[in-house]
């Protein structure tokens, strides 16, 4: 088979659409990455649709010959670059130079002035972390809960305040130390940082980094309790796994191949949280108390039908500064939850 | 008298013949052995591809196709070789000297946040001007960063591998600092990075191609490392300070002038490699530009036994396996890592394949 021979082969298929999935690490990371790959195989069950995944392209140049690559070489119509540093500048270059072809990227970028065939998409996870903090407000015996972040930026300090007043609606004394490893990726400082807090006397860990399976397999193997992230780490530690908060691809990327394929318009700025089924929680594991799941899940229920507000005034900042009013509440949508850069009363940690 | 001075003519003539003979065949050496090193490689790769059940041809041609059977493939294969023909150089030109520098990842780095801090600088002035500075910051910084692993090995006695290495993570954490802290663009919220140097800043790609300038860059500053290492009075000393360090002393070769010379020029190569990435590529700086070239390009050093015009097509062979790797991956499901082991075997065959030079009967030297 040669290229000549290829070319007509792909034309004869032509009803299939070939969707390109690009991870910047590798699909099995029980992180990021898995949860987006975990996304792309629902894609594979259905009909007319052919999957194509590349794992482990870096940030740069890379892939947009990747994306190149997709387009010319498999006839890829619809393209999917998970990771956040695609978008700028790479993906709007291609989307600009491949103007009939669509792009949807994660990380819900998209502004007024990038091209139209590029979207941009992104779940509202603090809720599912929000659920998964009173879990572990509820479980926690030293009242010391322990988060291992990749960097403050406001995206992950969101998560760290979510789950921080979680654990605050269950348990008001808890606290939640918070250590920053610096990088996405850092699996020796993630091993260091959950080591730390355990020592500190911390007995529920989560995090937010590319890959949770360290902190995961370190807190149980140190006897602590974990609440995961990003995909179901149940598995690494059945005993020690009380939920995660965890995104739900598998139910938007089906749902994104549809719109595609029968012509309707995707919207630029495509987001989402339990309410429309974009987030998850992973399910309680066998060690939460009956206290604990009815908490979690009227919470839960009253996110899902939108009649919940996590980030409400009167909030006050672990330095005393008041951050949101009293009476000012910040619902899902809120421009100003973009720009957070503070850490919610509760948290032992700075950003800086 | 007058048969002596011809035969004398004639015996200069045949000396002439057999050392004419003698540099073809160690040329023919340079090439036939690193190829039959990379052939054995590509064979165990494929014996390795095998053995989980996937067909070997399919693998040699989907290789193929992805890295040069197309003009787009072509074009993928020389944008991933262009960074990695000067960082290459940052180990080669060091290697000259005997030294092993390890760290022209750190150097690009520095470059290319001295590059973006230059363009930043100059707001408003005409492009040309702004890239010429951003290519003189950007050489300055990487050559300085260099430099500074030559003057602690050569004035302190550290060793360079190891200091270039740490230079490498010191570099990271100042640029995460500053990408995160003072030369933060406020909106760069959950990508921190320093402001964008402006498209007008930026510089295009080849004529014709998608390929950008950076690859033209690297193979002017090959050859030119080639001419100053083999073909200046520079270099003669260097590769002499690099064969007997006494011996070098005791002619009167200034080592230390060597050494920090060498270093400057081959951190200025891998700076020159971070400006590009920003003036061709990313725009700004942030935690991108850590992709690995600096570690890569000394693999290709290695590979093309640190002679600066072997790095160019070590860069584009690397380039292309790169290129290729994408497509092994989409259409025959290999891991990410498959294409590190390839590297692994290629690395390895053609460090072995050492053994065979001066060694193989239908190359032997007859003059020898």
């Amino acid at each position: 088979m040669t290229l000549a021979t290829a070319l007509p082969l792909r034309a004869a298929f032509a009803k299939e659409t070939t969707i390109g999935f690009i991870y910047v690490g590798s699909r099995d990371d029980y992180g990021y990455n898995q949860a987006h790959a975990q996304g792309a195989a629902a894609l594979k069950k259905l009909p007319d649709i052919k999957v194509i995944e590349e794992e482990k392209v870096p940030e740069t140049d890379a892939v947009e010959k990747t994306i190149e690559s997709m387009i010319n070489l498999d006839g890829a119509a619809l393209l999917f670059p998970t990771s956040f540093g695609y978008y700028n500048p790479h993906v709007i270059k291609m989307a600009n130079k491949f103007p009939k072809l669509r792009f949807e990227h994660c990380g819900g970028l998209w502004t007024e002035k990038d091209p139209k065939n590029a979207g941009s998409y992104f779940g509202y996870i603090d809720e599912a972390q929000h659920v998964s903090g009173i879990i572990a407000g509820h479980m926690t015996k030293s009242g010391k809960l322990g988060f291992v972040a990749a960097k403050p930026i406001p995206q992950v300090l969101r998560n760290i305040n979510a789950f921080t007043m979680g654990a605050k609606l269950a348990n008001p004394k808890a606290t939640l130390q918070v250590i920053f490893t610096g990088d996405w990726s850092m699996p020796v400082k993630e091993a260091e940082a959950t080591n730390s807090l355990i020592d500190q006397g911390v007995d529920v860990i989560t995090c937010h980094v590319d890959g949770p399976k360290t902190v995961v397999e370190n807190a149980a193997r140190r006897g602590a309790m974990v609440c995961g992230y990003h995909v179901n780490q149940a598995m690494l530690a059945p005993k020690a796994y009380l939920t995660g908060a965890e995104w739900n691809w598998e139910v938007l990327y089906p749902r994104f191949a549809k719109m595609f394929t029968s012509g309707e318009t995707i919207s630029n700025f495509y987001r989402g949280g339990l309410k429309e089924g974009l987030v998850k929680v992973s399910p309680y594991g066998a060690m939460v108390s009956e206290t604990a799941r009815k908490q979690a899940d009227d919470v839960k229920a009253k996110l899902t039908d939108g009649s919940y507000v996590i980030f409400k005034g009167p909030l006050v900042d672990n330095k005393g500064k008041t951050v949101i009013a009293s009476g000012v509440n910040r619902g899902q949508t809120d421009p100003e939850l973009e720009k957070m850069d503070y850490l919610v009363d509760g948290v032992i940690g700075a950003t800086s | 008298m007058k048969a002596d001075v011809l035969s004398g003519i004639d015996q200069s003539g045949k000396y002439r013949r057999a050392a004419l003979r003698e540099k073809i065949g160690s040329v023919a050496e340079f090439v036939i052995i690193p190829t039959l090193a990379l052939v054995a490689a590509l064979i165990m790769f494929g014996i390795f591809v095998a053995l989980f059940g996937k067909n070997p041809l399919d693998l040699y041609y989907y290789m193929y196709q992805g890295a040069f059977g197309t003009w787009f493939s072509w074009q993928n294969t020389l944008t991933r070789a262009a960074p990695l023909i000067l960082t290459a150089l940052c180990t080669a030109l060091p290697a000259q000297l005997g030294m092993v520098i390890i760290g022209g990842e750190g150097a690009l780095l520095i470059g290319a946040l001295a590059a973006t801090s230059a363009a930043l600088a100059l707001p408003g002035a005409p492009p040309l001007t702004v890239q010429i500075a951003m290519a003189c910051a950007g050489m300055m910084a990487g050559g300085l960063w260099i430099a500074l692993a030559g003057a602690l090995r050569q004035y302190r006695g550290v060793n360079e591998t190891i200091s270039s290495l740490l230079l490498v993570y010191i570099a990271l954490a100042l640029l995460n600092h500053l990408v995160e802290g003072p030369m933060r663009d406020p909106t760069s919220l959950n990508k921190p990075s320093t402001r964008e140097i402006g498209a007008a800043n930026m510089i295009g790609t080849i004529p014709g191609t998608d390929v950008h300038w950076g690859f033209a860059f690297g193979v002017v500053a090959a050859v030119l490392s080639y001419i100053l290492i083999y073909h200046t009075v520079f270099g003669f000393a260097a590769r002499v300070a690099g064969g007997n360090v006494r011996a070098a002393k005791v002619v009167g070769l200034s080592v230390g002038r060597l050494v920090l010379i060498i270093c400057l020029l081959a951190g200025a190569a891998a700076g020159l490699a971070g400006m590009v990435e920003i003036v061709a590529v990313q725009g700004r700086t942030n935690a991108n530009l850590a992709a690995g070239y600096g570690f890569t390009g000394i693999l290709v050093a290695f590979l093309a036994r640190h002679n600066p015009l072997a790095i160019i097509p070590v860069a584009i062979l690397l380039g292309g396996i790169g290129a290729s790797g994408g497509l092994l991956q989409r259409r025959l499901g290999l891991p990410d890592a498959s294409v590190l082991v390839l590297q692994g075997m290629i690395f390895v065959t053609v460090l072995a394949s050492d053994a065979l030079y001066g060694r193989l009967p239908f190359l032997a030297r007859k003059a020898a």
